[in-house]
């Protein structure tokens, strides 16, 4: 079966995002009332697997080794079959 | 061993920079540098015929994930355990910017119980944001374990260039105090940023040019055979690479850049 798994992968809370600053100073340049901004990245994967669980652990794997820094990121996963 | 004997093999991939002139700050002392794409590596299987390995700057594979990050993994995969070989040979592996951010990012530095499987640091978005190119100084902090540094004094200050975005070296904030204490109880901590006058950055941009912890710009492993660091020192290796060496009252031959390539070819020559 095919499975599309939505990461996210994001600061930890309390680390400095200077991305999500400055994009939030320019919005309030231009006449928004931003509070707060976070700038993350999402990977849409497309993977094999046998069940919904195992795409989830290799979704879990892939951030691991490659996707995320444990050191500032968080991750977060979201699979669901593909249709 | 033999200044001549000595082999440099000096890495590229896409998006590598700098690595003719590092190829020329090594053969200027006399060793031999041959610049080798990484796939050459790993087909030729021969890394250890090399005594001295460096990854150089750049933005490999575009930096993209984070920088470092693809190629740390790629070389990991294909070369993991002859590079584990090569560090446990005794052999010396040198990351400059991009190079460090690979290091890191592929676990061999701090590396404080060997390589880890995950990175226990990282070089962050720079802080203030944005691509950094300057002049900066930095305080030589290392007691004589690194080997691309030993011939430096302790304390003395040098002037090179910086040219990255994401260079700001930090810990996870939960391990901050302890992997500060373990890098300077092993002699790990080589290169802090500093004004003109050795006084430490204390964060301060653009002494300290990315926001970095401590105001880190280089650090070497547990063994000090592993070295990375943010500056470039192949382009402050001769005296007219400084963007004022006209107006300067005297006149070397030589920049700063040449006491880290000086260390580890003297450390190879008297040691070994």
């Amino acid at each position: 079966m095919k499975y599309r798994l939505k990461i996210e992968v994001k600061l930890k809370p309390g680390h400095s995002d200077p991305e999500g600053e400055t994009t939030a100073r320019l919005l309030k340049e231009l006449g928004y009332r931003v509070d707060a901004l976070n700038v993350s990245k999402v990977y849409s994967v497309v993977i094999e697997a046998e069940s919904r669980e195992e795409a989830i652990t290799k979704a879990n794997e892939m951030c691991r080794r490659l996707l995320a820094n444990p050191t500032k990121d968080d991750y977060v996963i979201v699979g669901e079959e593909e249709r | 061993m033999k200044r001549e004997e000595i082999k440099v093999s000096v890495l590229r991939v896409g998006g590598t920079n700098c690595d003719a002139e590092t190829k020329r700050a090594f053969e200027e002392l006399g060793v031999q540098a041959e610049i080798l794409h990484a796939n050459e590596l790993v087909r030729r299987g021969n890394l250890l015929e090399y005594h001295v390995l460096v990854f150089p700057g750049g933005f490999s594979y575009g930096d993209y994930v984070r920088a470092g990050a693809i190629w740390a993994k790629w070389i990991m995969a294909k070369l993991g355990e002859e590079l584990k070989a090569f560090v446990n040979e005794n052999r010396f592996t040198l990351g400059i910017c991009n190079g460090f951010q690979v290091l890191v990012e592929a676990g061999f530095l701090p590396g404080f119980d060997g390589v880890s499987p995950y990175p226990e640091a990282v070089l962050a978005t720079n802080f203030p944001p944005g691509y950094n190119c300057r002049w900066i100084h930095l305080k030589h902090e290392n007691r004589g374990k690194c080997a691309f540094t030993w011939k430096i004094p302790h304390g003395k200050v040098l002037r090179l260039p910086v040219a990255h975005s994401e260079g700001r070296f930090m810990f996870a904030k939960e391990k901050e105090k302890e992997f500060l204490k373990r890098l300077c109880d092993n002699d790990q901590l080589v290169f802090r940023y500093c004004d003109r006058n050795g006084e430490y950055a204390e964060g301060r941009f653009p002494t300290n040019p990315n926001g970095s912890f401590y105001d880190i710009a280089g650090i070497c492993n547990p063994e000090g055979n592993i070295f990375g660091l943010m500056p470039h020192p192949e382009r402050a290796f001769y005296w007219w690479q400084q963007p004022d060496w006209t107006r300067q009252k005297q006149m070397l031959q030589y920049g700063d850049g040449k006491l880290i390539f000086e260390s580890i070819i003297e450390y190879l020559v008297e040691k070994f």
